[in-house]
């Protein structure tokens, strides 16, 4: 199963500089492991130590914001692409 | 130090002022790696509120994909404070995400006179820059 990941520059110093890396999970959860896996660290930067997706990015699966599709339980195929942003926002 | 067109830079305050007392928010593209804001993109503020703003998830993924295609990238990320100065406030600096943008702050506190400037925010440091008009 592979999924193809579209990194935001601010996280590219995990992936060596690769704008898009490759990993597998049944569920964005999952897939956030086996990313992390792969390039270590980069989950702390995606989801709190409370287990949630962090407020300061945006994850969208097939162009779907996650949060409104079940967050880090939406479940994933093969050849679904997802995409990394930072959220802009502040105050 | 921000170069910005007259022309931007004086649609970037009417923006705010529009918008006011909510924060306005956008951004201005540029030829990537050339540091030239040349494209402006107002934003909806998702949140709609007078203390903070947040770009709508699904415009910005729009926005980034056009981006992408045109070989662009976000050169100034700017919005408004509509009670205090035109610095960035310490939730501005937690969520800065892009390292290679310049932070543009307008503030509209004072109906009379408005404040525009300039920041880069890295690794959760703020250093403010010149802006020249042309």
């Amino acid at each position: 199963m592979a999924i193809e990941i579209r990194i935001p520059t601010i996280l590219r110093s995990y992936t060596g500089g690769a704008k898009s890396v490759q990993a597998s999970g049944e569920t964005l959860s999952a897939l956030i492991d086996n990313l992390d896996a792969q390039h270590s660290g980069i989950k702390a930067r995606l989801v709190t130590d409370a287990g949630a997706l962090h407020r300061f990015v945006n994850v969208y699966v097939n162009d779907e914001d996650v949060r409104f599709t079940g967050s880090l339980d939406t479940a994933l195929k093969d050849g679904d692409s997802v995409t990394i942003l930072p959220a802009v926002a502040g105050g | 130090m921000l170069k910005i067109d007259r022309a931007i830079h004086d649609e970037i305050v009417a923006h705010a002022r529009r918008d006011h007392p909510d924060e306005a928010c956008g951004l201005v593209a540029g030829p990537a790696g050339s540091d030239r804001p040349e494209r402006l993109v107002p934003m909806l503020n998702a949140a709609r509120s007078p203390t903070f703003y947040q770009f709508d998830s699904a415009e910005q993924l729009r926005l980034w994909r056009e981006m992408d295609d045109r070989d662009e990238e976000p050169v100034v990320i700017y919005h408004s404070h509509t009670a205090t100065e035109a610095y960035p406030s310490r939730t501005d600096i937690s969520y800065a995400g892009e390292p290679g943008a310049h932070y543009v702050l307008v503030s509209t506190r004072d109906p009379g006179r408005h404040e525009f400037r300039s920041f880069r925010i890295v690794d959760g440091i703020v250093t403010e820059e010149d802006v020249e008009i042309c």
